[in-house]
């Protein structure tokens, strides 16, 4: 009787009708990873909510400074009252403002709190599902498949969370321009940087979430496929 | 006479617990051949290192000190890779708690070893519903493990541990969670499936109910094998537990 002994290489031997392989086809793992979170939408919603919130006052913040920049460049010292009046710190001969270093701190502050709660928030996403984990690993799962799967499901929610984020954040510094100056603001509106702006806060917000997940997802691929057997409750 | 092959072989197996800081034997040197195409019961009070014996047999735990082999192979030579594929291609595992991926259907379920295994997708369902027909889940195969009971789920746990064609199929007390009648039909199918299939089944169990289709019945005790019992002897210690 011949030995069965798998190769690492995994390279099929003579005769043999299927590889010697463990593999997880990336279609698939996206498949796997888009019904988990469809499946359990409530709960990456509130993960996802965070980045939301935190993205959007990023995006808030940026979008704000490129509305007050094209207003500037109306020249209107009327405008350049309001702005002042509105809070902006425009010296008399400034074409251009930024942000304050008060606001990039709460901004970084922001981004801080929402790291620390979607790692959090996967931890615990982890925790609940070690046994779906231990069982994946029961059938032949490699540590990277896991690795794979919770990072391919924060990089949805992160596009979903960041570009929803974004988009609102960006609006509502349109709208608040808006109201705020008059119809001046959207006459002037600076196209370019607002759309540069927004998408940088997503990207920032991608990021974001990727990072929050890596030490939640290395401790579900690490997790020994024997906690399957484990009977709780 | 055709020889008897060793599926499984355990060769002076000890296993050490650290519990704090006190050393717990929970294994104090078994020896055991598993012959191929058995089905073979496991049987031990709780604490008794029956579960640790059968983590080792699964190739879910290493030995502190001894070998295990599995179809010859020592398992504390391989990696994790081919710890990996050893799990995916020659066991397939049932649980106690049936442990259905529950975000995915039953099919789904099935046809995910066999993914893993690299089998297209095509192929994978068209074996997958086959298996399922199998069990006798043929017009279910599109529900969530929700809405399905007990019982059922563990058939879909049953065709997705033959997803592979497995020579082991480990079972961890796979009647425990069920009811009488049930478990009943779960211990037929398992042992329907190791008659025509020749799949070595090992299982762990505290059920009475399986004695009566195992081969072999191995008795721990306080981390040492009391008994192996075959299946003519065994006869007898029923009737003897039945009549008790």
């Amino acid at each position: 009787m011949a030995v069965d002994q798998p190769t690492a290489a995994g390279t099929a031997t003579t005769g043999d009708q299927v590889a010697r392989q463990v593999v997880l086809p990336f279609k698939k793992s996206v498949e796997i990873a888009f019904k988990s979170i469809r499946a359990r939408f409530f709960r990456s919603m509130i993960t996802t909510l965070s980045l939301v919130l935190a993205v959007s006052f990023l995006s808030f913040v940026n979008v704000s400074t490129d509305m007050a920049n094209g207003l500037l460049t109306t020249g209107d010292p009327v405008v350049r009252e309001n702005l002042t009046a509105a809070g902006y710190d425009i010296g008399p001969r400034d074409a251009s403002v930024g942000s304050s270093p008060k606001q990039r701190w709460i901004v970084i502050l922001s981004l801080l709190v929402c790291v620390v709660g979607i790692v959090n928030a996967q931890l615990m996403a982890v925790t609940e599902r070690f046994r779906e984990i231990g069982t994946m690993k029961c059938l032949g799962a490699l540590d990277r498949f896991i690795l794979r799967l919770f990072v391919l499901e924060a990089g949805m929610q992160g596009v979903a969370g960041a570009s929803i984020g974004a988009a609102a954040g960006g609006l509502f510094a349109v709208l608040n321009a808006w109201i705020a100056f008059g119809s001046v603001a959207l006459r002037v509106l600076p196209a370019g940087a607002v759309t540069a702006s927004i998408l940088s806060a997503t990207g920032v917000g991608i990021a974001l979430s990727l990072l929050g997940v890596l030490y939640p997802a290395a401790v579900a691929a690490r997790m020994q496929p024997v906690e399957a057997m484990r009977v709780e409750q | 006479m055709t020889q008897i092959r060793n599926i499984v072989r355990v060769s002076k197996v000890t296993k050490t617990f650290k519990l704090g800081k006190v050393l717990v034997e929970a294994l104090k040197g078994i020896d055991l051949e598993i012959a191929a195409g058995n089905y073979i019961s496991i049987m031990g009070p709780s604490g008794s290192g029956k579960s640790t014996l059968f983590n080792m047999i699964g190739g879910l735990d290493k030995p502190s000190a001894g070998k295990v082999f599995i179809d010859e192979v020592d398992i504390a030579q391989l990696d994790a890779y081919e710890l990996a594929w050893l799990r995916c291609r020659k066991i397939g595992y049932i649980f106690q708690t049936f442990n259905i991926i529950p975000v995915m259907t039953a099919l789904e379920n099935v046809t995910l070893p066999m993914t893993f295994a690299g089998m297209n997708s095509d192929e994978a369902i068209t074996k997958g519903i086959g298996l399922l027909q199998l069990v006798g889940l043929g017009d279910r195969f599109e529900h969530k493990p929700s809405e399905l009971s007990g019982g059922q789920q563990q058939r879909v746990a049953i065709a997705r541990a033959l997803a592979n064609d497995p020579a082991i199929i480990l079972a961890d007390e796979p009647t425990g969670n069920l009811d009488l009648t049930t478990g009943e039909e779960i211990i037929s199918l398992l042992k329907q499936m190791s008659q025509d299939r020749g799949v070595t089944v090992i299982s762990a169990t505290h059920d009475f109910k399986m004695l009566n289709v195992s081969d072999q019945v191995v008795w721990i005790r306080d981390g040492l094998i009391d008994k192996i019992e075959d299946r003519e002897e065994l006869s007898i210690s029923v009737g003897r537990i039945g009549s008790r």
